[in-house]
């Protein structure tokens, strides 16, 4: 970090279910999760934890058709076609949605993440919001038991079996999609707009009434300019930093470094690689969860914004 | 004194090795007891469910262990015809000859293919012959990850079969020379009876292999969580399913995957110890 030299952080890319499993081992100083814990992880922990919003994501629909440069899906259809329903490119129901399209009579494959991912959970998150047969049959889950397709090891796996196989779709962190420059299907929102994803429409989710512990699904937005699948993506850290051996400069440390994420600094670094930035009622809402961490009954951080 | 000094250091790394196996026999075995525990060990084995979502949550191996001896068998079925003919090549027709030698070394340097450089070009340059052929609409599946399987586990099937077949004694099939027998005779009624036990012995070892490969099927299999409704579809293998899951799991689902990874274990073992009765009885006669 530029701003403050004297600290590396180190971050292990292992998965959010492991960075949740280290954070409750005490292992680490923070998990970060696309997805926010749920009732029975957070009764899992070991005290109290907030939910630290970094910035937003989304998850967009990635495809493989030559020749294809603009296809429009819903989210009831990407729910057939996952579901298996709907087996081929030419299908009557996508081509109606696509009329000046010549969609080819191919098979789909859908992709999906054979790892237990925060991307899954949200995009059937949403699915189960917008088609009733997909909450009942499918649910929602980091992992789940699908019908029809293949299965890739993270965004990385998934992107590469649809880059390299003719005909197939599947579902990706925005990030990773728009830095590959992957072609997207623009998704109807509930306004009834077909939106791409892009940072602007990403954020443009956010700019709803947030609860107060920032733990917001922010998926299928009523903001019309909102791309559908948009989420917050989450730090995870315990409120009351004394614990195991844990000193008070590290735990200063640490709240510096989160102050740092929802600076303007820190949130131009994350557009910088193709994360949307939060919304202003988001990072107040955020800075208000830092400050009320704290370390032998002390708050860390004083409400002026400097640390203690 | 030196010598003692010696000694005692051998035993030392060998009773290491001996403990190494058992603490990593006693993890998996501890770490199991919570899957096993729930479902029951026999239950959890034939269950070829395999539903991560909360509320439906359960485990079983059976789609796993299916796609593992499809895969693994079906690599040896495609991988006979090659390894034996090498093994004929280089331990009869052409036994001590230049030629033996470079086909030797270089069958020899498959078996130092890393295994993610197979899953690649399974990936890249087989999977679009799969498609071309129409065995299935995107390549991935059981097929694709024998073939590439059965490329991996030559080297293991062929150069100890070429061990065996140069081991028959040379006066028995002089013996069948000086009655008038052809070569192909000498082959089919000496060289293949007498070393057959060590042929098939190898041919083990190499399944042993195939059953526990992960990188370069966990690239190609597709990596659904059912059971392979034939070759052409695709699945999970017992190694490919702990690659992919290992990662996010936790509680009743990583207690889970241990415990198949116990059972590949366990299969493994086996597959090995008969090779290895197999092979001493050979040794034997």
């Amino acid at each position: 970090m530029s701003t403050n030299p004297g600290t590396t952080v180190n971050y292990g890319a292992i998965g959010s279910g492991g960075g949740i499993r280290s954070l409750r081992d005490h292992s680490v100083d923070f998990g970060a999760s696309d997805a926010f814990l749920n009732e029975r992880e957070i009764e899992s922990m070991r005290s109290e934890v907030v939910h630290v919003a970094t910035c937003m994501g989304g998850v967009v629909m990635v495809y493989n058709l030559e020749g294809v440069d603009s296809l429009r899906l819903t989210g009831q259809l990407v729910s057939d076609i996952y579901l298996g329903k709907i087996k081929k490119w030419n299908d009557l129901m996508l081509q109606a949605l696509n009329p000046t399209v010549a969609l080819p009579d191919l098979e789909i494959t859908p992709v999906y993440r054979s790892d237990g991912s925060g991307t899954t959970y949200n995009f059937s998150e949403y699915l189960s919001r917008v088609s009733p047969e997909w909450s009942q049959v499918m649910g929602k889950g980091k992992s789940l038991k699908w019908p029809a397709g293949i299965a890739a090891k993270g965004n990385p796996g998934v992107a590469g079996i649809v880059q390299q196989t003719e005909g197939a779709m599947g579902y990706i962190g925005s990030e990773y999609a728009l830095s590959l420059r992957l072609a997207m299907a623009k998704m109807k929102n509930k306004a009834g707009n077909f939106v791409d994803a892009t940072l602007e429409t990403i954020s443009a989710a956010a700019n709803v009434e947030l609860p107060d512990d920032m733990r917001a699904t922010i998926i299928d937005s009523e903001d019309p300019d909102a791309y559908p699948i948009s989420i917050f993506t989450w730090i995870l850290v315990y409120k009351d930093q004394q614990y195991g051996t844990r000193s008070l400069e590290e735990a200063q440390e640490l709240v510096r470094l989160l102050e740092y994420i929802i600076s303007p600094p820190g949130q131009a670094v994350a557009a910088k690689i193709n994360y949307a930035p939060l919304s202003e009622q988001a990072v107040g809402k955020t800075r208000r969860l830092i400050e009320s961490m704290h370390y032998a009954g002390k708050a860390i951080i004083s409400t002026t914004g400097s640390v203690e | 004194m030196k010598d003692k000094i010696f000694r005692f250091l051998l035993f030392l790394a060998a009773v290491l090795i001996l403990l190494l196996t058992a603490g990593i026999v006693y993890a998996l075995v501890s770490r199991s007891t919570e899957a096993f525990g729930e479902y029951g060990i026999w239950s959890f084995i034939v269950n070829p469910e395999w539903d991560p979502r909360p509320a439906t949550e359960e485990y079983g191996a059976m789609s796993f262990i299916l796609g593992t001896l499809y895969t693994a068998f079906f690599a040896l079925f495609l991988c006979i015809p090659f390894s034996f003919s090498v093994a004929l090549f280089n331990g009869e027709y052409f036994k001590g000859m230049k030629i033996s030698s470079a086909v030797r070394s270089v069958v020899d340097l498959l078996a130092g293919i890393p295994s993610i450089v197979y899953g690649l070009w399974g990936f890249y340059t087989i999977r679009p012959l799969i498609i071309d052929l129409g065995i299935n609409a995107q390549g991935f599946g059981i097929f694709l990850s024998s073939v590439v399987l059965a490329i991996m586990i030559i080297p293991y099937a062929s150069s100890l079969s070429t061990e065996f077949l140069s081991m028959v004694p040379n006066n028995l099939k002089e013996g069948a020379y000086s009655l008038g027998a052809t070569r192909i005779e000498v082959i089919r009624h000496i060289s293949i009876p007498s070393s057959l036990p060590g042929i098939v012995a190898s041919y083990i070892l190499a399944l042993g292999r195939a059953l526990g490969e992960t990188m370069a099927v966990t690239m190609l299999i597709g990596n659904t969580d059912r059971i392979p409704q034939g070759l052409r579809d695709t699945g999970n293998t017992m190694a490919s399913v702990i690659a992919n899951q290992f990662g996010e799991a936790d509680g009743f689902k990583l207690s889970s995957l241990i415990a198949i990874g116990l059972l590949l274990f366990v299969i493994t073992a086996i597959i090995n110890m008969i090779a290895k009765l197999i092979m001493k009885r050979v040794s034997r006669l």
